[in-house]
This record gives structure tokens, C-alpha cells and sequence, in this order.
């Protein structure tokens, strides 16, 4: 079936040109729902995963979604997806994490931050928002997206809590490591050509506390979710699927060193900051040491006294290259570990779909009634698989430039501080 | 000045070797001894290559050396030994003294020590010294038959003198004070460097082990692959890199120790100093009080209060004769008394002068030497630093092809 609908503009991502306020709820309660269980339509979709194009239809999609809602509109749309551009002139929505401030209760103390957009983009109502969110919020967010797009590769999460270092919950820096990570955090799903367009994402950005609190409530409540947790199981326990692709075995097995090796690292530059945090506070005695010599002597006391402040430059060299490290690599490092943990649930994820695909099609082979009813759901089965594997291995690569591009200006960070290091 | 002996022959130290044997108490043991190899330098002209002398000599040998030295020229400031056990160690090193490496270094001090013996103006003479380098057979019992032990000052004594004497010439009390200063700040240098280098070994170690999870992830990627996998290269180079530079900053320290072991020898020609002044100012006194005495009996007033004046008293005065032997027998001993005062005071003067020349001697080599040490100490951070550059700036290159 081919779409029809308007040619998709190259470089933008496809702004829907439809109506928006009622939609907007319509699509976004309909996704919600419903769940993973969409009664999708049928897309055709190019066998090219990375170009797959989206027209949006005025009536429908003004919110772009891997599922279209099954709203009696054109049963038929191609999902455009542009690759995605790591330039930043291609942005037209600009978000900050800034300015986190404690808020104390009867109940509980917490911590919210202020997160500030900016945005060109006709959907908005206006081109700048302020509101304050706290941690809570962030979660609820990150899980309301992982239902409706559970073969997307949503971005990490901080943790709730670090259980290594004895860091107070409240300490600085530990709200100062949060609040960097959640900046990225909305940043990553600004990034995404599909998240991006995510009801709820404007919704985290745009409402007001109080809106966002009764947006909330109306999620699709314990039930369907506990569906969702019981199915996991149930297909967990079924065991590896029997008609994986070959690619998706690859892929898991790639995951599996992946998260192996990462974690070392992450483990590894741990280790580094933590010597190097050692080796600097013996170097702070280092110095003064000669100084405290030259004063005895009289011909040597110029060099003794050069010597000290060289060793004392060296100690400042060195916090550079510290600070250097936990601002740049251990932050990245530890994004990856948490992103190979995502990556792992999503491929299960798709598995479970696709065992559900399968548990369908034998159950066709065996009964023989109703067969129409069942080739349908099948079909729409089927169809549903297909399109979460194409939208996972075309996030999966899209992720894989990242990560290569953010290891690469990582490492080469860490190789220019020590340069810098060095040289000083 | 002389010639030293230093100039006239060419000494080393040039080989180590284990040896089992059986010691003064007829029990086996085992230790190491040095080969010390002598040449006389022939003046360019001739061109031709005097032969090489040379003998076995044990670190305790060395150690009989440098007590004869010691005891017999008090006013010299005499060159330390190197360290008997291995001090000052950070983790990797050991403390064995049976270690190739330590063996090495303490080789190195051996020889620093016999050339430093060999360039002072008065230490080369010495014929024992000579024999030391020289004679292999019987040069311990010739340095026992000097008799040098017994011309050492007991200790005790030497501690006495410190606590009691009156006026000691100021300089060497300043002295005295800049070695305990010198011996303190060197040894928490040393405690803190071997801390330092400690630390800076597990920071480059640690990054070897990118080199090899770099290695392994390599395996699984396409395109970052090749990149990472030089880049561990890299890395594991830079984690080798630092078990050279430590080791050249080891000298490093061992120069350092050297002056520490010097700050012992400052002391020991100060103890001297005080001992002798002690003993002057005890003569004197000695000579004060005898004439004192004297004179109370020549004139039969009683200055002072004392037990003969009281039994005296008590018991009679003494007769006329008496006094007299009595008197003959005080003036006696003052007119030597004076004049041992005359040749301590003299002794103590010279010894004064001489040590204070040789002083200077060691005030003068000892800046000469510090401030080449640190020289060389900087060079080694430079050339650190710079192979560090070299190692990030490949391995910058490889993550920029990733």
C-alpha cells in the first residue's frame, strides 16, 4: 500500500501540519491505552531500515509514533524517519537542566530542577517553557516512553540511588552528577528523530506541575502493566526464541561483550581517578618539602625553591587532569554501562514480541478454525514485529554513531588533558 | 694541594658476586662480594695501558675501613657508606639485601665511596687506604695493628661531653644543628618520594589494563576496531614506561641518601669538637682548682668551704711539714697541669682550623653535588613528560580514527 500524503521536507523532521490540540490527547490516550498492544495498521515499509519515511496525515499524526494510533483515518503512513544529524543547526528544540533547589515537606525532602526549553516548533504553543521537575517526574517519564515504544532505545536514567561511594543523597556533588545526567537525559530524546515527538515528552516539558500530576493519573494504570510484566515472564521462561533473525542473535551477542567490556572500563577509569587521586595528595606533601629544606641551606636554597614550585605546578596539573577525567569519561563511561543494560531489556523486549508472534502461528497450525480471524491478527502480528525490528536496528545504528562518536571525543579528551598534562 | 690519589688511578667497583663461606664463628653464610679493580693512569704520552690490579672485598670490609678513617682523622668529615639494608623502599622494591637490584645500586655506592675517599686531599694518602685497594691477603690484621679501636672515643663519653660542655666554638654548634635539620628534612624527602613513585606506578599500571579490554572490545567492533586496538597498543606501552623511569629516579634518591649518611659524619666531627673541648675546659678547671688549693694551704685561709678545711678544724691543723710536701706535690701537678692545658689548647686549635678547612671543603662539594642532583631530577620529569606526550599524542590519533 503507498502512502499518500505530502512530500516529506529533507531536512526537517516532519512537522504534522494538522489541527493540534484535540489530536494531541486523542493519539496520546489511545497510545497509552492500549499499550504494546496496538491494533497497528499495516505500514509498508522500505526494506532500506534507515530511510524510512514518514508522511504525516493533517488529520492524524501530528505526534509521530512508531505505532499509529488506530484512528479511522488513512489506514496507511509511512513513517519518515531521517537519518539522524548529529548538527546541532538541525535543533529546533533546546532543553537545560539547571538550578536544582530542595523542597521540604511534611512527608519528605526533595530535590526539583529547573528545566528550561526552547523551541521553534509549531506544536508549542510558545517558544519558551520554564517548569521545575523533580526525580520522580524523570522516571515516570522514561517509563511512559519505554511503553510506547518498547523496541526503541530509550536514553539512560541516573540512578536512584550509588550504592559504591557512602554519598549522602543530598550531597553537592551528587545532585550536581544527577542533574548533568538528566540534562542529557532530555537531550538524548530531543535528539531522537521518533521520542522526540512523544506526547508525553511534551507534556514533561510544557505542564505545570499541577497539569502534569492529573496527565499522570491518567496512565493505563497497574493492570495493563502487570499484563505486560506477566507476559515478560511467561516468555522468559519459554527460553530463547525460536525465530530470532540472525541479526538480532548478532546483536544480543554483541551486547552481551559489549556490556562485559564497558563495564570494565567503567571499572578501569574508576581505578585511574582514584590512584591519581592518591598520587596528588602525596604530591601536595611533596613540594612544601623542599621549600622547608631551602631554609637550612644558603647556595642551594634557589634550586631547592624552583624545585618546589615545579612539583606544586605538577600537583595542579594533575587535579586538571582529574577534574578532566570525572567530568568527561567517568560520566560517559558510566552512560554506556546503564545504556548496555537498556539495550539488553530492549532486545528481550523484542523477543517477547516476536514470541508472541510465534505462539500465534502455532496456534494457527493447530487449530483450523477461525482461521481468518486469526491470519489477521497474525498479519497485524507480523507486521508489528517486522516494524520493531526495523525501528530497533535503525536506533541501533543511529546509537552505535553515537557511542562511536562519544567514545572517540571522550578518548581524545582524556588523551589532550593528559597532553595538556604533560606539557605543563 | 697534593696530587689525589683519585687523579693518579682509575678505581672501580665493577662486579658483585655471591659467595658462601664461613664467618668468624665458623657459621656458614652467605654474602656478596665486589670486585675492586685499580689501574694506574698513564700520562697520555706513553699511550699504553697500565694492567689492571684487582681483589675481593665483602661490605664489611668496607665498613672496617671506614672506622679506621674515622677514628684516625676525627677532624675529617668522612664519606658515608652506602646503606647496609635497603631503607626508603616503595612496594615494588625489596628489601632484600640478597636483590640484584639493591646489589647493583649498593655496588654503585661502593665505588662513589672509594672514589670519594680517593679525591680527598688527605684521606688518599692514608697507606691503609691504599692497602685496602691493593693488598688483598692479611689487610685486616695490618688495620687491626694499628690499634685504631682503641683510640676511639667511647661512646658514652662523646654523649657526656655533649650535655656538659661550657663553650664550644659557635660554629660547630651551628653545624651540629644544620645536620640534624639536613638528616630530618632528607629522610621525610626520601619517605615522601618513595610514597610519590608508589602512587605513580599504580596510575600507569591501571592504564594497561585499557590496553587489553581496549584489545578484547576491539574484537567486536567494525569500524572502531582498528582504532581501539592500536590504542591499547599505546597504552600498554605507557603503562611499561614507568619501571624505567623509576628505576633512573632511584639513583636519584640514592644521591640524596648519600647526603643524609654525610649529615652522621657532620655529627660525629662535632661530637669531637665538643669532646675535646670538654676535656680542655675539665683540665682547665682541674688546673684552677689544684692552684686554688694550693694557695689556700700556702696561706691557711680557707676560701671555700671544704671537708679538710672542716676535719681541720675538727681535728687539728696539720703540721708544718705536712703542709709543705703537700704544697710541693700540688705545685707539681699545676706546672704540668699547665702545661697539658698548654697543648690541649693548642691540640684543640688545631684540630679547630683543620676540621673547619675540611668543612668548607664539604659545604663546597655538597652544593655542588645537591645541585646537580636536583638537575638531573628535573631532566628525568622532562624526559618523563615528554615520552608521556609522545605515548597520548599516538594514542589521541588512534581514537580520532575511530
Amino acid at each position: 500500500m503507498e502512502a499518500e500524503g505530502r512530500v516529506p521536507r529533507p531536512a526537517l523532521p516532519a512537522v504534522g501540519e494538522g489541527p493540534g490540540a484535540d489530536s494531541h490527547l486523542d493519539a496520546g490516550a489511545l497510545g497509552t491505552a492500549q499499550g504494546p498492544l496496538l491494533a497497528a495498521e499495516v505500514l509498508a515499509l522500505d526494506d532500506e531500515e534507515d530511510d524510512l519515511e514518514v508522511f504525516s496525515k493533517d488529520s492524524s499524526l501530528t505526534e509521530v509514533n512508531s505505532f499509529s494510533p488506530s484512528v479511522p483515518i488513512s489506514p496507511s503512513s509511512m513513517i519518515n524517519q531521517y537519518k539522524f544529524e548529529d548538527g546541532p543547526e538541525l535543533r529546533d528544540l533546546f532543553i537545560t537542566v539547571d538550578d536544582p533547589e530542595s523542597h521540604i515537606t511534611a512527608i519528605e525532602t526533595f530535590i526539583t530542577y529547573r528545566v528550561v526549553t526552547k523551541t521553534t516548533r509549531g506544536e508549542f504553543d510558545s517558544s519558551e517553557y520554564e517548569v521545575r521537575r523533580r526525580y520522580q517526574d524523570f522516571l515516570w517519564l522514561k517509563s511512559k516512553l519505554e511503553e510506547a515504544h518498547p523496541t526503541l532505545i530509550i536514553p539512560p536514567l541516573p540512578e536512584k540511588f550509588i550504592m559504591k561511594g557512602m554519598v549522602e543523597r543530598f550531597s553537592d556533588e551528587f545532585i550536581e552528577t544527577r542533574r548533568k545526567a538528566l540534562h542529557k537525559f532530555l537531550n538524548r530524546i530531543a535528539d531522537h528523530p521518533t521520542l522526540t515527538f512523544n506526547e508525553d515528552f511534551k507534556i514533561f516539558l510544557t505542564a505545570q506541575a499541577w497539569e502534569l500530576s492529573s496527565h499522570k493519573k491518567q496512565g493505563p494504570g497497574l493492570l495493563s502493566r502487570m499484563g505486560q510484566t506477566v507476559r515478560a515472564v511467561a516468555s522468559s521462561v519459554r527460553g530463547a526464541v525460536k525465530n530470532r533473525p540472525e541479526m538480532f542473535t548478532e546483536m544480543n551477542n554483541y551486547m552481551e561483550t559489549f556490556s562485559q567490556k564497558i563495564n570494565l572500563l567503567d571499572k578501569i577509569a574508576h581505578r585511574i581517578y582514584k590512584e591519581e587521586r592518591d598520587y596528588f595528595n602525596e604530591m601536595k606533601e611533596y613540594g612544601p618539602i623542599h621549600t622547608l629544606w631551602s631554609a637550612s641551606e644558603e647556595d642551594v636554597a634557589e634550586s631547592l625553591k624552583g624545585v618546589a614550585s615545579c612539583i606544586d605546578r605538577c600537583c595542579r596539573a594533575t587535579e586538571k587532569r582529574m577534574a578532566g577525567l570525572s567530568e568527561h569519561l567517568l560520566p560517559i563511561l558510566h552512560e554506556y554501562v546503564l545504556y548496555s543494560e537498556i539495550l539488553m531489556g530492549v532486545l528481550k523486549r523484542r523477543d517477547q514480541i516476536q514470541g508472541e508472534l510465534d505462539s500465534k502461528v502455532d496456534a494457527l497450525a493447530n487449530k483450523k478454525t477461525d482461521k481468518d480471524l486469526f491470519s489477521e491478527e497474525i498479519g497485524k502480528l507480523e507486521d508489528k514485529v517486522e516494524r520493531a525490528n526495523n525501528a530497533l536496528k535503525a536506533d541501533w545504528d543511529r546509537w552505535k554513531q553515537n557511542m562511536q562518536w562519544d567514545m572517540r571525543s571522550t578518548f581524545t579528551n582524556v588523551a589532550e588533558n593528559n597532553l595538556r598534562y604533560y606539557e605543563e | 694541594m697534593e696530587d689525589c690519589l683519585a687523579k693518579k688511578m682509575e678505581i672501580t667497583v665493577s662486579e658483585a658476586e655471591k659467595r658462601t663461606g664461613r664467618n668468624a664463628m665458623n657459621i656458614q653464610e652467605t654474602y656478596t662480594a665486589y670486585l675492586i679493580e685499580t689501574r694506574a693512569v698513564e700520562s697520555q704520552n706513553e699511550g699504553q695501558c697500565a694492567p689492571v690490579e684487582s681483589l675481593w672485598r665483602r661490605y664489611s670490609e668496607f665498613e672496617l675501613l671506614r672506622n679506621y678513617l674515622s677514628v684516625t682523622y676525627p677532624h675529617i668529615v668522612v664519606p658515608p657508606l652506602p646503606e647496609k639494608r635497603a631503607d626508603f623502599v616503595w612496594h615494588k622494591l625489596s628489601a632484600d639485601n640478597m636483590d640484584p637490584d639493591f646489589v647493583e645500586r649498593r655496588r654503585i655506592g661502593l665505588e662513589n665511596f672509594l672514589l670519594r675517599v680517593a679525591s680527598h686531599p688527605v684521606l688518599c694518602q692514608d697507606k691503609i687506604f691504599y692497602a685496602f685497594l691493593m693488598q688483598e691477603g692479611g689487610w685486616k690484621e695490618m688495620v687491626n695493628e694499628t690499634g685504631f679501636q682503641l683510640k676511639a672515643d667511647s661512646r658514652l663519653k662523646a654523649l657526656n661531653a655533649t650535655f656538659r660542655v661550657k663553650s664550644p666554638d659557635k660554629r660547630f654548634t651551628e653545624l651540629k644543628h644544620y645536620s640534624d635539620e639536613l638528616q630530618s628534612v632528607i629522610s621525610h624527602l626520601l619517605r615522601v618520594r618513595a610514597r610519590v613513585a608508589d602512587r605513580l606506578y599504580g596510575v600507569y599500571k591501571v592504564h594497561g589494563n585499557y590496553g587489553r579490554v581496549f584489545s578484547e572490545w576491539s574484537a567486536i567492533e567494525k569500524e572502531m576496531g582498528d582504532g581501539l586496538q592500536s590504542a591499547g597498543h599505546h597504552m600498554d606501552v605507557y603503562a611499561a614506561s614507568i619501571d624505567d623511569i623509576l628505576e633512573e629516579e632511584e639513583h636519584y634518591a640514592d644521591q640524596l641518601k648519600e647526603y643524609l649518611f654525610y649529615a652522621e659524619a657532620l655529627r660525629a666531627v662535632c661530637r669531637k669538637h665538643e669532646l675535646m673541648q670538654y676535656d680542655l675546659e675539665m683540665a682547665a678547671q682541674d688546673l684552677t682548682s689544684k692552684k686554688q688549693q694550693c694557695e689556700e694551704l700556702a696561706t691557711g685561709t680557707v676560701r671555700t668551704f671544704s671537708l679538710k678545711g672542716m676535719t681541720s678544724k675538727l681535728f687539728g691543723q696539720e703540721t708544718p711539714e705536712q703542709r709543705e710536701a703537700k704544697i710541693k706535690v700540688l705545685e707539681e701537678q699545676i706546672q704540668e697541669g699547665e702545661e697539658q692545658l698548654k697543648s690541649k689548647n693548642l691540640e684543640g686549635r688545631d684540630f679547630v682550623k683543620s676540621a673547619w678547612a675540611d668543612i668548607e671543603r664539604f659545604k663546597e662539594q655538597k652544593n655542588h653535588d645537591l645541585k646537580e642532583a636536583l638537575i638531573s631530577y628535573a631532566v628525568m620529569q622532562i624526559s618523563m613528560c615528554k615520552k608521556g606526550i609522545q605515548v597520548w599524542t599516538n594514542a589521541k590519533e588512534c581514537f580520532s580514527k575511530m
